[in-house]
């Protein structure tokens, strides 16, 4: 395997009146784990059921109900752990956190504050400018999702659906490790990119199922050395809390916007308070969630109802034999195995079927060839067809690879493969057999290609003239005797020929 | 026969496999009975339709020879056990009217063994109290009175209207839940037995939790021989309770040999509590010697740190206590209290719960409020959680050094008037638990058996700690004790 290097990308400055600013920021990503049925009960997490109709007595916090752990939702949390190269700890409890919300029915949500499942684990977070950064990640804990409540269908009244009650959430807590926006992105990108490998999370922002709560703080430049090298947060600024993201687009903007509210604060001789906030994207300003009165004191205690979480080392050994090969190992195997440059490395191990698909097609065949085909005409070409992803493409890499084949060995020119993909893509069949039966095969037989360029010699004897003076007209002779036969002409041996008959 | 509610489940088992009686006679006795009791306020909800259908089917199910153990006996429910379409409101207003669409596994599990349920029984709300006054329904009272003082007595609590039935003779046997002593301190306060089994052995499956690592539930019944078979049908794993324990239920009945000879006996010296009634005293000394003309070797032992157990109870109690009720906000079930023009969510909360939750469930519920606080946390929870663990120890370094069962007294007196702890400190009320609590901090089984009566006529109890899982053997000595105390004292009947 390749050991790839990068240099460390630049922290993201911003100008005050007075000072630069960095800025230091560390994410709380709370991951839905995929998963039938609930972290304690049997209910289904399916998304989309009518409101209300995804609730088993647990999730309704009926009296006497008891939490059960769901074994799958821990072998998910390990799994990630293991994806993330994190410490398993085979010792993890269950602590409630006690608060009232009417889409909490229990009134306090079962966590894991004081002996998560997962403890220090690291991602690297490439910028996809040859820059990257190791992110630490200082644990992850299970936990349950709460329900949600809905207060725009009645002028009186308020709504819950519990569908979402219970359903198993990885909260996975970096340390502030993360520079600028850009990089606070790329790390959501690349912690959904492994989970999605692993299957543990299918990483749908839209529907909430990725989300994360942004912690941001401003430091004068040097500042944050001295806490790397001490891991004294008190070189560090105050930080707030931006929660509840489920945007790439608004994480990057609530990041900038609360940092320089942050800094304006600091310049004007005031001092930030810790707190929660929430950004508006519509008014592009982060708000205080609640006031210092308000704040909860969460109460948190071991859950009585859960038995301490202990899990064999085998069984997590096990687990970690099944992990399938992840984005960092995939690529830098792309990159020995097939030749391929880190972008386009990137780019095909973005996701599993990409890369799975690129892997069919490289198979025996030129993989830079591959990575071209599959990246510019197929990726393109997906994109064009009302963005269609990699799962729903309409060739094969079986068909893919029998065009590239078709290349390779000369048959069809490149030009001409352009249009073989075309068909294959609208029409389907075997490429092959649509060359043999189209008559698109390249023309390589030179007597034929010299018969059509006498003809054109022989009807413009003016351009003859010209190019004998300037050979870069030979372009123009080439140019017809594509024509002439239909594009089909061998592009190097019509060259060629053009070449000897008229420099000659 | 006559007076068949008067049975207990060993006697109406033997009768109907004999075919002296029926179930359907058994259970009509005690609803005859329970109709003339409304004035002990035992039975809140009563069930004679089901009773009724119940003691059909096992009637027949004895006809056709394949009747489990608990087949056609009648015994009551403690309202905290929830029972599927029967009101189940833990004697609180705040549940008013809700009747689950469940069946706790332990009340299924007597209903599979074919027991009868007559109805739901009385207790202090949400089973915190020690003299069932803190029910919604009004206090269940003692049948027993002090000699011809007509003045009401306490049947104990928090399982008050299960002791009060089962001494009444309204019912065979009833489940009782025990947190801090809720079934072992009613059961002496009424001539009955009363056994809190190791914690995980019974499910808490459909119970109402009040402090999830204390609960357990447990029958309370007419003699040892009778918890025997009634604990057997109640407990055993639950895969719905992940604190249930994957044991197997050995045939506690059949280990009754009332043979002790070599047991060693314990006496701890710590609950030789200053100012203890010498009638308590006597008790102890008493069943001691019983203990020891069967046989048992008596040793003296220390359990050092028995005096932190009230205090450290009564945080860890409340603190699960306060988390475990804040489900009851008026949202999904139960009450909901009418809100005005501009109440918010906050309001419907407060409103709810304040009106809901009696006083004493608020005072618990802000204590445990308080304990679990930022900045009290380590003081008072943590404190209490390490305390906890000292206690349990105790206790495990006495049975290692080969100590088989431990006798103390059940309660630090007899039972008291209804009312006259009104105006007390909570506390003095909280002193009737000092006996019993250190059991449920350590989750042993500890069993209440009565022993005695005291001058004024009022049956007086004495308890057994045993090691964990070994209720059989705990029961055998309780057994043994009860044989030898000959107790046979029954309430006179004024209701």
């Amino acid at each position: 395997m390749l050991d790839l290097t990068y240099e460390l990308p630049k922290p993201k400055v911003i100008a005050g009146a007075k000072h630069d600013w960095e800025l230091v920021i560390g994410m709380e990503v709370h991951a839905q784990v995929s998963s039938k049925a609930k972290l304690f009960s049997g209910a289904s997490t399916k998304f989309g059921n009518e409101p209300n109709s995804n609730v088993s007595f647990v999730d309704a916090a009926m009296p006497g109900m008891l939490p059960v752990i769901n074994e799958y939702c821990v072998e998910q949390a390990v799994r990630t752990g293991l994806g993330l190269k994190a410490e398993i700890n085979l010792w993890s409890a269950f602590d409630r956190k006690n608060y009232f919300y009417p889409d909490l029915p229990q009134g306090y949500q079962i966590s894991q504050l004081y002996h998560p499942i997962v403890g220090e684990g690291e991602v690297l977070v490439e910028l996809g400018d040859g820059t990257a950064r190791n992110v630490r990640v200082e644990r992850i804990h299970m936990e349950q999702d709460a329900g949600k409540s809905i207060h725009d269908m009645d002028p009186n009244m308020s709504f819950v659906d519990l569908n979402r009650t219970g359903v198993c959430l990885m909260e996975i807590v970096s340390r502030p490790d993360i520079r600028g926006p850009e990089e606070a992105a790329a790390y959501i990108a690349k912690l959904r990119q492994i989970m999605r490998y692993l299957g543990t999370c299918d990483g749908n922002m839209q529907n909430g199922n990725l989300r994360a709560d942004v912690n941001v703080s401003i430091c004068l430049p040097g500042a944050y050395e001295k806490y790397q090298e001490t891991q004294d947060f008190s070189h560090l600024g105050t930080r707030c809390e931006i929660k509840n993201m489920n945007s790439m687009r608004f994480i990057q903007q609530a990041i900038e916007v609360e940092a320089r509210r942050q800094i304006a604060i600091v310049e004007g001789g005031g001092k930030v308070d810790q707190e929660t906030r929430l950004y508006d994207p519509d008014k592009g300003e982060t708000r205080s969630m609640r006031s210092k009165e308000e704040a909860h004191d969460y109460r948190y205690f071991p859950d009585p109802d859960l038995l301490p979480l202990e899990i064999e080392q085998d069984w997590v050994d096990g687990i970690a034999a099944s992990l399938p090969e992840l984005p960092d190992e995939k690529k830098a195997r792309f990159i020995g195995d097939f030749g391929l440059s880190d972008y386009d490395a990137s780019v095909l191990t973005a996701d599993v079927e990409s890369a799975a698909y690129f892997e069919a097609v490289a198979e025996g065949r030129n993989g830079k060839l591959a990575a071209n085909w599959v990246i510019n005409e197929l990726f393109g070409r997906l994109k064009k067809d009302e963005d269609k992803t990699i799962t729903d493409s309409p060739v094969s890499p079986v068909q893919l690879g029998g065009i590239i084949d078709l290349i390779s060995s000369d048959a069809i020119s490149g030009k001409i493969a352009k249009d073989l993909f075309e068909i294959v893509y609208t029409e389907g069949g075997d490429p092959a057999e649509i060359v043999e039966a189209r008559g698109m095969k390249q023309v390589t037989d030179t007597g034929a290609i010299e018969t059509a360029l006498d003809e054109i010699i022989a009807a413009n004897p003016a351009q003859v003239e010209k190019a004998k003076v300037n050979p870069k007209l030979a372009g123009w002779f080439v140019g017809q005797v594509m024509k002439a036969t239909g594009g089909k002409a061998n592009p190097k041996a019509v060259n060629e020929l053009v070449a000897k008959k008229l420099g000659g | 026969m006559s007076d068949l509610n008067k049975l207990g489940l060993a006697e109406a088992r033997d009768a109907l496999r004999k075919g002296e009686t029926t179930s359907v006679e058994l259970t009509e006795a005690c609803l005859k009975a329970i109709d003339a009791a409304d004035a002990l306020n035992a039975f809140v909800h009563k069930t004679p339709e089901i009773a009724l259908e119940r003691a059909k089917a096992a009637d027949a199910r004895i006809q056709e020879g394949e009747a489990p153990a608990m087949c056609g006996l009648p015994v009551g429910i403690k309202d905290l056990f929830c029972t599927k379409g029967v009101a189940s409101q833990a004697a609180s207003k705040i549940l008013d009217g809700f009747k689950p669409e469940y069946e706790s596994t332990v009340s299924q599990q007597l209903a599979d063994a074919g027991a009868v349920m007559l109805g739901k029984l009385n207790m202090d709300e949400f089973a915190m109290g020690s003299s069932n006054e803190t029910s919604a329904y009004g206090n269940a009272v003692s049948p027993w009175r002090r000699g011809n003082d007509d003045a009401q007595l306490t049947p104990g609590g928090s399982s008050g209207g299960s002791a009060s039935a089962v001494a009444a003779d309204l019912c065979l046997a009833a489940t009782g839940t025990d947190t801090g002593g809720s079934i072992r301190q009613p059961a002496a306060f009424t001539g009955t037995v009363g056994i809190k089994p190791t914690y995980g052995r019974c499910s808490r499956w459909g119970v109402v939790a009040f402090a999830s690592s204390l609960d357990q539930a447990g029958p309370m019944t007419k003699s040892v021989r009778d918890a025997a078979i009634m604990l057997e049908a109640m407990c055993g794993h639950d895969p719905k309770d992940s604190t249930s324990a994957e044991l197997a239920v050995p045939n506690f009945e059949a280990m009754l040999t009332g043979d002790i000879k070599g047991k060693k006996i314990g006496i701890p010296k710590e609950y030789r509590m200053e100012g203890m009634p010498a009638e308590i005293e006597k008790l102890w000394a008493d069943g001691t010697e019983m203990l020891k003309a069967a046989g048992a070797e008596i040793v003296d032992i220390s359990l050092p740190h028995t005096k932190y157990a009230l205090p450290a109870y009564y945080v860890i109690a409340p603190a699960e206590a306060s988390s475990n009720l804040a489900r009851y906000d008026g949202v999904r079930y139960g009450n909901r209290a009418v809100l005005e023009a501009g109440d918010g969510i906050t309001e419907m909360y407060e409103k709810s719960r304040a009106a809901g939750f009696g006083q004493e469930v608020q005072r618990r519920v802000m204590i445990g409020t308080y304990v679990l606080s930022a900045g009290f946390y380590d003081a008072y929870y943590n404190r209490a959680r390490r305390v906890r663990a000292l206690i349990k120890r105790d206790f495990e370094e006495v049975f290692a050094a080969g100590v088989d069962a431990i006798l103390t007294p059940a309660t630090p007196s007899a039972a008291f008037g209804l009312g006259e702890m009104i105006d007390a400190d909570p506390v003095q009320m909280y002193l009737n638990d000092v006996f019993t609590v250190t059991v449920n901090l350590a989750g042993l089984p500890g069993i209440a058996v009565p022993a005695g009566l005291d001058t004024q006529g009022l049956p007086l109890g004495l308890q057994l700690i045993g090691r964990p899982w070994e209720e059989g053997d705990l029961l055998n000595t309780a057994y043994a004790l009860e044989s030898a105390a000959g107790f046979v004292a029954k309430p006179g009947k004024w209701w």
